[in-house]
């Protein structure tokens, strides 16, 4: 008991995210019979990987204290190139090849002008979420791609033999233990923490916060077109509005895994409840008939509770401290 | 400010080449140069495509920005104080519902009350934008992104599925939109007149330049006494207000309404924002800056297809003018800062 109490005092919102989590499973199994089988574990992953691979770099990125809105953009860019190149004949390591230099590119321009220029991130992944979205719907229209070898759609939809593990979700497991050996034990992670926290500070103590940062995005933008060709692979189609709103389940999850909008706070524990959260949400209402716009309306209440409830906690606080200091002062006269 | 000033009135440079007034000729410059944009877009098509410089064709363009210009004003509000409001395409496309669908459901209401039931629900969809940032001291794009969903999602939920469409509501909302007054569309009377009264009260009001003292030193702002938090909450309570009002007119335009209705438009708001001149970290910009944005945004969309460019590109247009004119907006205030630097040296 008392361990459990420990535990809860020094992790509350991780905490609250294993709390989130159980209700999220017993509304599930009572929607659904089928919630609780392994198939639909299984299927859950594989629906939810996309968003789960762009979540790492998006908290990395929200910990430095920027944001990266172009995130579904690039993964549609990528799905669409994988298409058309793959369409014009190429082999498939240089499709794949040629949609993650396109990722690189996409989170070098994104980097460069917030880095060079001093502009907000926020205006100009909004401005980029236009462009690379534009520029898939320039490349394919309202055409579709979808004949693409059982090689490279296996890997989209396959599990490793034996398991009903998606090979998609060993990737994952894979990529986050490297991002969380690199947040929490390395000193690129001291940096990102401390560039979050106080830029100026951070600078002094002679950290490249313009590097850094660029290369944050540039990771932000490969991890989407990664991201891009496994969603391709996955649903076998290639199309200029693939992934459109995926933006809001990645902020969502890397917010209300308790990483703070204004940088410098959160972990990647926190983060990975999260992602459990709100895919076996996502998958609970999908059981239940509920169509994606309306899950949405879950999802982004969520995203601004994530943010409003520590928000109203902490005034609680300020409120209740003000209180006993004014009560103190007055007993002492 | 102040030790510019001083420092001037020292020298012989006459005090009314100070800063602020340095400030108001780079935007009056940035406003000229996006009027030479229009004039070369419009020279540049109408000489390869005569029927595109025809008065029935400018007036199209006009119509075609109009909801686009009112959207714009109410982002212009909060833009100025330093925020952003995503939510914009949500609450016309659900305004444009919930009006046509109240005129299908009961096609003999008075029209004013669909306008009114449009602006209410547009009102009430800013006010929790504006409670969550000003008084949830939640940031504007969380706050907004996270709304933009919700209120999508209630639409959704709303329509289930149905559409309205052009036969289902009656002939007197559809000519809300395209009534000419003076042989201009209604519509366009509309988007001129809100512009009007909200570039008057933003120019020569007191509230008005207190939502520019907001954005340009959010701190000063406090310290005079100017109460930033209501100003914020009024900013997005304008701006849900004003996207409701649009959301009729789009159902009123184009009369064929389901829950995707206005999807995407808060980009070419933003981007009509922004190109016009509106600064993007809050404190300057003009309505009439913003409203010549969304028409040279609308001018190019119009000569994509005269010039038979596919429609594909509109996406990718928008998102490219917003990076330019940020771009642009970096460069000046660098050079501006320098010009100011150099001034206070001598």
């Amino acid at each position: 008991m008392k361990h459990i109490w420990k535990f809860v005092s020094a992790w509350p919102w991780e905490t609250l995210l294993v709390v989130l989590l159980l209700l999220t499973i017993v509304l599930g199994n009572a929607l659904s019979p089928y919630f609780l089988t392994p198939f639909n574990f299984s299927l859950m992953v594989e629906d939810f990987v996309e968003k789960a691979l762009m979540a790492l770099p998006m908290t990395f990125i929200i910990i430095a204290g920027e944001i990266d809105l172009s995130v579904a953009s690039v993964l549609g860019l990528a799905s669409v190139l994988v298409g058309v190149t793959w369409h014009a004949g190429m082999p498939l390591w240089l499709v794949i090849g040629i949609a993650l230099v396109v990722g690189v590119a996409a989170g070098l321009l994104n980097g460069a002008l917030v880095t060079r220029l001093g502009l907000p991130s926020l205006v100009v992944t909004l401005g980029t979420l236009a462009l690379f979205r534009g520029l898939a719907f320039v490349i394919l229209g309202d055409q579709a791609v979808s004949d693409f070898p059982g090689a490279f759609t296996n890997f989209g939809i396959g599990d490793v033999p034996g398991t009903l593990i998606p090979w998609s979700f060993v990737l994952f497991v894979l990529l986050a233990l490297l991002f969380m050996v690199t947040l929490h034990w390395s000193w690129i992670g001291r940096q990102i923490y401390a560039t979050g926290l106080n830029k100026e500070a951070a600078r002094f103590a002679g950290i490249g916060v313009r590097r850094l940062k660029l290369l944050l995005f540039i990771l932000s933008g490969l991890i989407a077109a990664l991201a891009g060709i496994i969603f391709t692979a996955r649903i076998s189609s290639a199309r200029a509005d693939n992934a459109i709103g995926f933006e809001l389940d990645v902020i969502t999850v890397v917010l209300l895994g308790g990483v703070n909008i204004f940088g410098g706070r959160g972990t990647l524990v926190g983060v990975i409840l999260s992602l459990f959260v709100i895919g076996a949400l996502r998958n609970a209402l999908g059981l239940a008939d509920v169509s994606g716009d309306v899950q949405n309306i879950v999802v982004g209440t969520l995203l601004v509770l994530s943010v409003l409830g520590p928000n109203i906690v902490q005034r609680i606080q300020v409120v209740l401290s003000r209180r006993r200091l004014a009560a103190e002062s007055s007993k002492q006269a | 400010m102040a030790t510019t000033s001083e420092h001037v009135r020292g020298t012989t440079y006459p005090p009314r080449r100070s800063g602020s007034r340095l400030v108001g000729l780079v935007s009056r410059v940035r406003e000229l140069g996006l009027l030479v944009v229009l004039a070369l877009i419009l020279i540049i098509v109408g000489v390869q495509v005569p029927q595109f410089f025809t008065i029935s064709n400018l007036v199209q363009i006009l119509l075609s920005v109009s909801i686009l210009a009112i959207v714009a004003v109410g982002e212009t509000l909060v833009v100025l104080t330093r925020n952003v409001d995503l939510s914009v395409g949500s609450i016309v496309g659900f305004a444009a519902f919930v009006a046509a669908d109240l005129f299908k459901q009961h096609p003999g209401t008075n029209l004013l009350l669909g306008i009114l039931l449009g602006c209410a629900l547009g009102l009430a969809l800013g006010t929790i934008n504006g409670l969550l940032v000003a008084a949830g001291r939640v940031p504007a794009i969380v706050a907004t992104l996270g709304t933009l969903y919700v209120y999508r999602g209630l639409d959704f939920l709303y329509a289930r599925g149905n559409q309205v469409s052009a036969s289902d509501v009656p002939e007197s909302f559809l000519s809300l939109a395209t009534t000419p007054f003076l042989g201009i569309p209604a519509l366009i009377w509309f988007a001129a007149i809100i512009a009007l009264i909200f570039a008057f009260y933003l120019r020569s009001t007191r509230t008005g330049r207190e939502f520019y003292a907001i954005g340009s030193n959010p701190d000063a702002a406090r310290l005079v006494g100017i109460r930033s938090g209501l100003l914020i909450f009024a900013a997005f309570a304008l701006s849900g207000l004003l996207s409701g009002f649009a959301g009729v007119l789009w159902g009123a335009r184009f009369a064929t309404v389901d829950a995707t209705a206005a999807s995407g438009l808060e980009l070419q708001v933003i981007a009509a924002v922004v190109v016009g001149g509106v600064n993007i970290f809050g404190g300057s910009g003009t309505i009439f800056g913003a409203m010549l944005g969304a028409i040279v945004l609308g001018t190019i969309d119009n000569s994509l297809s005269f010039l038979k460019v596919s429609q594909f590109w509109l996406q990718a247009i928008d998102g490219a003018a917003i990076l330019i004119a940020v771009t642009i907006d970096a460069f000046i205030t660098r050079w501006l800062q320098r010009l100011l630097i150099i001034r206070r040296q001598r």
